[in-house]
């Protein structure tokens, strides 16, 4: 460890280069995942690799990191091997010996492990269609580098941005380069950051803030879990370069308590960063003073919402407050405070480093950069996705994501998360950015991307993020409180079969209601995702009001399953797998679902291969 | 602040800077629906009703939260605005859970004056079910209740409670359709941090809070306000006693937002204390002691009775052998009539109230160093105040609403400097606490104004200018350095110096005092150091800076002011002064009184020596309210004959031989006069029980049976009588403090009043500096006495809590006496949170439980003397302030051993 302080820009310089001689002298990297992988045995892969190197004597050439996110989650555990770049899914620790043999003694790949695609293994990562689609550049050392060592973030150039600036640069100008740069606020509503900067730079106040906002609460969300996770020094180093031109002494990291690997990499990088005087007082020998504080979040969703974080920072039930007052006049303890996400905050040492022009090549007129989506769902590729903005849903989905799972036919992308909407298939090839997304119904939010099929009910779907929302809602705002309670309660009546003439109509009115009265952004948009599946796919929602059907075959009152008897090849499986023995059929004779003691649980169409399922 | 010109609704009209929407269309008439809106808290546009256009705006705004900004255009009442606010009400109705016909908030629900304003559908109301109130953290409170089903979520409840009340008992748990207001842990209200003020329930815009016992009672649309002031402490809080007009029972009390001084803020006695009136053992019928039993009899015979007795003994042993005790309980018309009774009917000088228990050093130390003895700053500019410096005074708990003023100055970044020797709510906000030891207060204020001096931080033109006498006692200070008063009151001398410092540079600073100054042998002296500390540093004068003596008892400045002492005539007007006794004179058709009087400290020794032989008491109970019990009681014995006025047997009445039945505040009309001189009418709201009779019509029965006859139709005729004698009162009426009491001087009928007293001059010319030494209070700790006690006042009883007690609420919350020690005390005696404990001093002993903790200093025990049946009076010290004959309640020399 590097425990001398850093009193200047050389002192920085140099530091980098003895750590990057440092790292040269292991021939090979071994990467493993321990971030989302560990849920599935990446420790166990690690400990037998460590174990095993040192037994073969390889340990003083090879070094066994554990790294973040490598991306492609579909595939986990995963590692990666440098220089080779060879990308391993699915590894076992039993694997690792012959990962040695081959790959460690012979620099070949091991087929078997390699990720496969158009029937082909793939074994380098520069090669494999779900990363060759991709512009990682605040990904990029994420599952390159160890977090938990500010060693690995130095040796890659971190900080250096940062002290740049404070031994220098004009603050205005670093907002002016913020603005240029064209960065939009990653959190969900897309606000120019830079002027987000320059509200709070001008505000009245001798005391500023600055916090980042790490309350990633969207279902499937996990970008930014992913960047603290696998590179939290970026974070600090923006946040650094966030605070010196704002004016901000003090910053905060509210993370959320469900987070304990993100929690703990913070933590140590912020040990780190201060033991080399990069955090506290007079950061690298400059006038700069400025400490980051982490703080827990206690599992609210709405405490994501700006100025509820700020009401939880201050020891507060976690409720918004309306605005005006900004947050950028008044904010924690009624102090200027500046409020960037996880990955806006990751952005701004790049933009820095490289300037605004640089940047803003990047996207589309409007929507500058990259921008990461949790890749979830009806999909093959599940994982992390970082591309420029601009990007089609196809190429995402398709390209990157290797298409709908189970050779079935995409319906559309629940982008956004619970505050967002659906894009049917009809937009696949729609640029993706703040504004287009926005257009279509949805919004970009934090960039959770869900993927449905065909046997996805739309009006199911509705009601999954709207029960989310309404059990998540702090209950402040009688629209947000009672309203999508309301809505709720009608969704669970079309779905019951027990909807009314008119359910729609209601629907639609308190919707817009909703989303005209309520308080804050939670609210504003908790009906989202019924007023898009409503836009695109009305004619779901008629046929489970009026026809009492659900074409999906997903709400149980509403569907009948039956088997054609020109499909099925009697193969018995449905028989298998049926749980109240619903279903009777002889060999050779087509089956037959006994519909008095079907429980429509779908577990005959999702086993049967022919397609023979289907609903009435 | 600056004019901001806006449009609403196509009208020009203009307003300030940091003004709401609300608030502007408000000033304009222009109705805007809100519910969780309260003027007293913070907005949070949380229930959406207010929602308005304004143009450039996307979606509506909260007009709560929203402030006006130069040519903003806004619409509040466009078909779309009033649809959401419909759709709002219709989401609110889809919540609430029970029915308009069995609730209590009927008549004054903000939800269902909407939902008949926005017309909502019978069958969204129809829908609404009833649901029976579930258990919550109110379940067992006999004060308030709360009852979800009815609860709209506005968060009033909350959020007053721990913005404007600080108590932070409530709080909101659960999300979603599951928010329900509760305490933390959803512990029990009664344990849980809650200060019983009610406020919570005076903030609810529907039915949902309630009082526990006004339940059934009588809705709000069929009960009849009538607006009085509070008959506990000197603040006189304005309130609207609540009546059903057929049960003719006071059913709850409540008080209108903007009323002066209180702005619709009461506390635990204002708002639960009022059971008394209604309590079952009220006196209905004069009684007259024969053979040592009361009998009941008729008022012909009661008051012949008192008439011969009284006339008898004055005949016969002269003008020092009967006296007079007024009560500042009562009102000014009935303090006036008793001193004029006392010196026309009576024939003698020998009158007092009850301020010579607790504030007489006040009015005699402040009137010889400003020439007026009162309050010199009004309620309203406590807010305002920069630098407290409070000193002997626990306002939170004695005068609740004047405590509310002073947290919203806290809330505004006000300084604090506390000098009390007990950890009080303020002492624990304190920027700098001064834990001194009781008896200390000049040597602490001496060393101040020295070191104030040395440092040159005091207000030399303001000395040069408005002052005199200040060299002698510059002089005098020189022997009080910071080190000697560290020692001798046991403090930091570091703190002595912050304090002093933070006083003289605040901008500006105000003193503020109570009982814990003027409750001592030199009660009058620490009074008087305190006008000096304020002369010194020029803090006196101006608007929220001065010397501020908050006044105990509802019309104690009243009772003071009506010249119910013995040495001066209403208005403070001199009985030494010949001139003043011939006006009163021809006024009063009388000889003017040629004995010198006394306090009834003095009457009580007199009684004991055989000199006074009749006492007339009025509504006053000194057996429990003076020191060393039992000798105040040897003393009452020999008298020859006592008449008590009472609305309850108290211990005095007890040894009464006739006691006339007394309406209470509720059942007349008058005047009270607050602590900052403000007069207020009270005002009759439900009929006397029995044959009680209003104790000015008792009076004037006596005085004529005495044989100077006095007839009053009302009381207002009283007052005007009184106000034509009296210059600072002379302008004031009944008619004209209808609605906003005035304060005094007020000398004509065109006067407005006066909200600071000595703005360019002092009322005496120029301000007096006195030359104060240190004195040792009268008794010392020794071996077998070797702990202080301290007595006073908590925040749910009043006084001897004969009417405090008759309220379950306050009952629940504090029924027995107590003795509050320190840890290290507690265990050097090896006693227990909770242990009973024998409290010992020279005069009597008295066994109490113990309440054990930091809140005094090691050494010191403290006492409250609310508690008939443990008096703490058994133990106190009958020594005396050498200028007021106040007693030295505040140290007495005590012992405490397990029980």
């Amino acid at each position: 460890m590097a425990d001398k302080k850093i009193n200047s820009i050389t002192d920085l310089q140099q530091l980098s280069q003895t750590l990057l001689d440092k790292q040269k002298e292991y021939k090979i990297r071994v990467l493993i995942c321990m971030t989302g992988c560990r849920a599935l045995g990446a420790k166990d892969i690690s400990t037998k690799f460590k174990q095993s190197l040192k037994e073969q004597k390889l340990d003083n050439q090879v070094i066994v990191i554990e790294t973040g996110c490598i991306g492609i989650c579909a595939k986990a555990p995963t590692i990666l091997i440098e220089p080779f770049d060879f990308l391993y899914g699915s590894v076992t620790p039993d694997d690792v010996d012959e990962i040695i043999e081959t790959t460690i003694k012979n620099s070949k790949p091991v087929e078997k492990l390699a990720v496969s695609q158009n029937g082909e293994k793939t074994a380098n990562i520069n090669e494999v269609e779900f990363y060759k689609k991709q512009k990682k550049i605040v990904l990029e050392k994420c599952g390159r580098i160890d977090p938990t060592k500010i060693e690995d973030a130095i040796a890659t150039g971190g900080y250096l941005t940062a002290v740049e600036m404070l031994n220098g640069k004009k603050p205005q100008d670093i907002i002016d380069e913020m603005t240029a740069s064209g960065l939009r606020g990653r959190g969900g509503a897309g606000f120019p950051a830079g002027v987000k900067w320059n509200f709070c730079r001008q505000a009245q106040g001798d005391e500023k803030y600055l916090i980042c906002n790490a309350d990633e609460g969207d279902p499937g969300a996990f970008m930014d879990r992913a960047i603290l996770e696998g590179d939290p020094h970026k974070v600090i180093e923006g946040m650094i370069i966030a605070a010196y031109a704002i004016g901000a002494t003090q910053g905060f990291i509210y993370v959320r308590a469900e987070y304990p690997i993100a929690v703990e990499h913070i933590n140590i990088a912020l040990d780190q960063a201060r033991q080399l005087g990069l955090l506290g007082e007079n950061i690298a020998g400059s006038d700069f003073n400025f400490d980051i504080e982490v703080r827990m979040g206690a599992g609210a969703f709405v405490c994501g919402e700006e100025t509820a974080l700020i009401a939880s920072l201050e020891g507060q039930r976690g409720m918004p407050r309306p605005r005006p007052p900004f947050p950028a006049h008044k904010g924690y303890l009624d102090k200027p405070t500046n409020i960037n996400n996880v990955e806006t905050l990751a952005n701004v040492p790049l933009i820095i480093k490289n300037g605004a022009k640089w940047y803003s090549d990047i996207g589309t007129e409007k929507s500058k950069g990259t921008k990461i989506f949790a890749l979830a769902g009806k999909v093959n590729n599940t994982g992390l996705v970082e591309v420029p903005m601009g990007t089609t849903l196809r190429q995402i989905i398709f390209d990157i994501g290797g298409g709908v799972s189970d050779g079935r036919n995409f319906k559309a992308a629940q982008i956004g998360g619970p505050s967002g909407g659906c894009i049917p298939a009809e937009f696949l090839d729609h640029e993706i950015d703040y504004d287009s997304v926005e257009q279509l119904g949805a919004i970009m939010g934090s960039g959770g991307l869900i993927v449905t099929d065909d046997r996805t009910c739309m009006v199911d779907l509705a009601r999954y993020f709207l029960e989310f929302v309404q059990s998540e809602s702090c209950g402040k705002c009688t629209p947000c409180r009672v309203g999508t309670k309301k809505m709720l309660e009608i969704l669970n009546n079309i779905c019951d079969g027990n909807a009314k003439p008119g359910d729609l109509n209601e629907l639609e009115e308190l919707a817009n209601t909703i989303k005209k009265a309520s308080l804050c952004g939670l609210g504003q948009t908790a009906p989202n995702p019924v007023l898009s599946t409503l836009r695109h796919f009305r004619d779901e929602y008629t046929a489970h009001v009026e026809q009492h059907k659900c074409p999906a075959g997903i709400c149980k009152e509403l569907t009948t399953f039956v088997i054609s008897a020109e499909k099925c090849k009697a193969c018995g499986k449905c028989i298998d797998v049926c749980p109240t023995e619903a279903i009777t059929g002889e060999k050779k004779t087509p089956h037959v679902i006994i519909q008095e003691k079907c429980v429509t649980c779908g577990a005959c169409r999702d086993v049967c291969p022919f397609d023979a399922v289907d609903t009435e | 602040m600056a004019d901001i010109k806006v449009t609403i609704n196509g009208k020009n009209v203009t307003g300030k800077t940091g003004q709401t929407i609300l608030e502007l269309a408000k000033e304009n008439k222009i109705k805007i629906p809100h519910l969780c809106n309260d003027r007293r808290i913070k907005p949070v546009g949380a229930c959406r009703m207010c929602l308005v256009d304004v143009e450039g705006q996307r979606n509506p705004v909260t007009a709560c939260t929203f402030e006006i900004t130069p040519d903003m255009v806004i619409q509040t009442d466009t078909d779309e605005i009033r649809q959401l606010r419909k759709t709002v009400l219709e989401l609110l109705f889809y919540e609430h859970r029970g029915s308009c016909a069995t609730c209590d908030a009927n008549g004054d629900c903000k939800l269902q004056r909407y939902a008949y304003d926005y017309q909502i559908s019978e069958d969204v109301i129809k829908a609404a079910e009833t649901a029976q109130p579930k258990e919550n953290y109110s379940t067992g409170s006999e004060a308030i209740e709360y009852d979800s089903n009815k609860c709209i979520r506005c968060g009033r409840c909350v959020r007053i409670c721990e913005e404007v009340q600080m108590a932070n008992a409530l709080t909101f748990k659960g999300r979603a359709s599951n928010v329900e207001v509760s305490t933390a842990f959803d512990i029990a209200l009664i344990d849980s941090t809650c200060v019983i003020c009610g406020q919570c329930i005076s903030a609810c815009p529907t039915g949902a809070l309630y009082e526990k016992y006004s339940k059934g009672k009588g809705q709000t649309k069929e009960l009849k306000k009538v607006r009085t002031t509070c008959p506990y402490c000197g603040v006189g809080c304005q309130m609207d006693l609540n009546v059903n007009t057929t049960t003719k029972k006071i059913v709850r009390v409540t008080s209108e937002k903007s009323c002066v001084p209180n702005d619709g803020n009461l506390c635990v006695k204002g708002r639960f204390g009022f059971h008394y009136v209604h309590s079952d053992k009220r006196l209905t019928k004069p009684l007259i002691k024969e053979n040592g039993q009361f009998r009941e009899a008729e008022w012909d015979e009661a008051i012949a009775l008192v008439g011969k007795r009284l006339k008898e003994i004055r005949d016969k042993y002269g003008p020092d052998s009967i006296a007079f005790l007024s009560s500042c309980r009562c009102t000014n018309e009935e303090n006036y009539l008793m001193q004029k009774i006392a010196r026309t009917a009576g024939g003698t000088n020998n009158i007092d109230q009850c301020a010579t228990t607790c504030h007489a050093p006040t009015v005699a130390g402040l009137a010889s160093s400003f020439g007026s003895g009162a309050m010199t700053n009004s309620i309203d500019e406590v807010k305002d105040v920069q630098t407290f410096f409070i000193i002997g005074s626990n306002p939170t708990e004695a005068h609740p609403i004047i405590g509310l003023e002073m947290k919203k100055a806290l809330a505004k970044g006000a300084k604090l400097v506390v000098c009390d020797p007990r950890k009080t709510w303020v002492a624990k906000h304190a920027d700098v606490h001064i834990q001194h030891k009781p008896g200390t207060d000049n040597m602490l204020t001496n060393a101040m104004m020295n070191y104030i001096i040395e440092n040159d931080f005091h207000a030399k033109e303001f000395v040069a200018n408005r002052c005199e006498d200040f060299e002698q006692f510059r002089e005098n200070l020189k022997d009080y350095t910071i080190e000697k008063a560290a020692k001798e009151c046991g403090v930091d001398a570091d703190l002595i110096r912050k304090a002093a410092e933070m006083y003289a540079k605040g901008t500006p600073s105000s003193i503020f005092y109570t009982l814990g100054i003027t409750e001592h042998t030199c009660g009058t002296e620490n009074v008087q150091n305190l006008a000096n500390l304020a002369m010194l540093c020029g803090q006196i004068g101006k608007p929220s800076s001065g010397v501020n003596p908050l006044r105990g008892q509802n019309n104690v400045q009243g009772g003071c002011d009506m010249g119910a002492i013995y040495s001066v005539l209403p208005g403070y007007q001199k009985v030494a002064d010949p001139v003043v006794r011939e006006k009163f004179e021809k006024a009063w058709d009388i000889k003017f009184p040629t004995n010198i009087g006394g306090r009834v400290t003095d009457f009580i020794e007199q009684a004991g020596d055989g000199i006074l032989r009749g006492f007339y008491c009025l509504g006053e109970d000194p057996v429990l309210s003076e020191p060393n019990q039992a000798k105040v009681i040897e003393s009452l014995k020999k008298l020859e004959f006592i008449i008590c006025q009472e609305i309850f047997m108290s211990e005095t009445a007890k040894l009464a031989d006739v006691v006339l039945p007394a309406t209470s505040w509720a059942e007349k009309n008058g005047t009270f006069t607050n602590s900052e001189r403000r007069v207020q009418r009270i005002r009759k709201a439900v009929d006397a029980p029995g044959q009680a009779k209003p104790d000015w019509q008792i009076t004037c029965l006596i005085s004529t049976a005495m044989g100077y006859p006095m007839s009053y139709n009302n009381a207002s005729e009283v007052f005007d009588e009184m106000a034509s004698l009296t210059p600072s009162y002379g302008g004031i009426s009944f008619d004209r403090i209808d609605k906003i009491g005035l304060q005094w001087p007020c000398p004509d009928p065109d006067h407005p009043g006066t909200g600071y007293l000595h703005k360019d001059k002092f009322v005496r010319g120029k301000g007096l500096f006195h030359k104060i030494k240190f004195r040792h209070p009268a008794e010392t700790t020794d071996e077998d006495y070797p702990l202080i006690l301290s007595t006073g006042r908590t925040l749910y009883n009043y006084n001897i809590g004969n009417m405090t007690q008759k309220s379950k609420p306050i009952r629940q919350k504090q029924s027995r006496n107590f003795i509050e020690m320190h840890f290290s005390d507690a265990e050097k005696l090896g006693v227990k949170k909770g242990d009973k404990v024998n409290v010992r001093t020279r005069r009597g002993d008295i066994t109490v439980e113990a309440v054990i903790g930091d809140k005094v200093r090691p050494g010191a025990l403290w006492m409250p003397f609310h508690f008939i049946d443990q008096p703490t009076n058994k133990l106190t010290n009958d020594a005396f302030d050498n200028i007021t004959r106040t007693a030295e309640y505040k140290v007495c020399a005590a012992a405490v051993k397990k029980a």
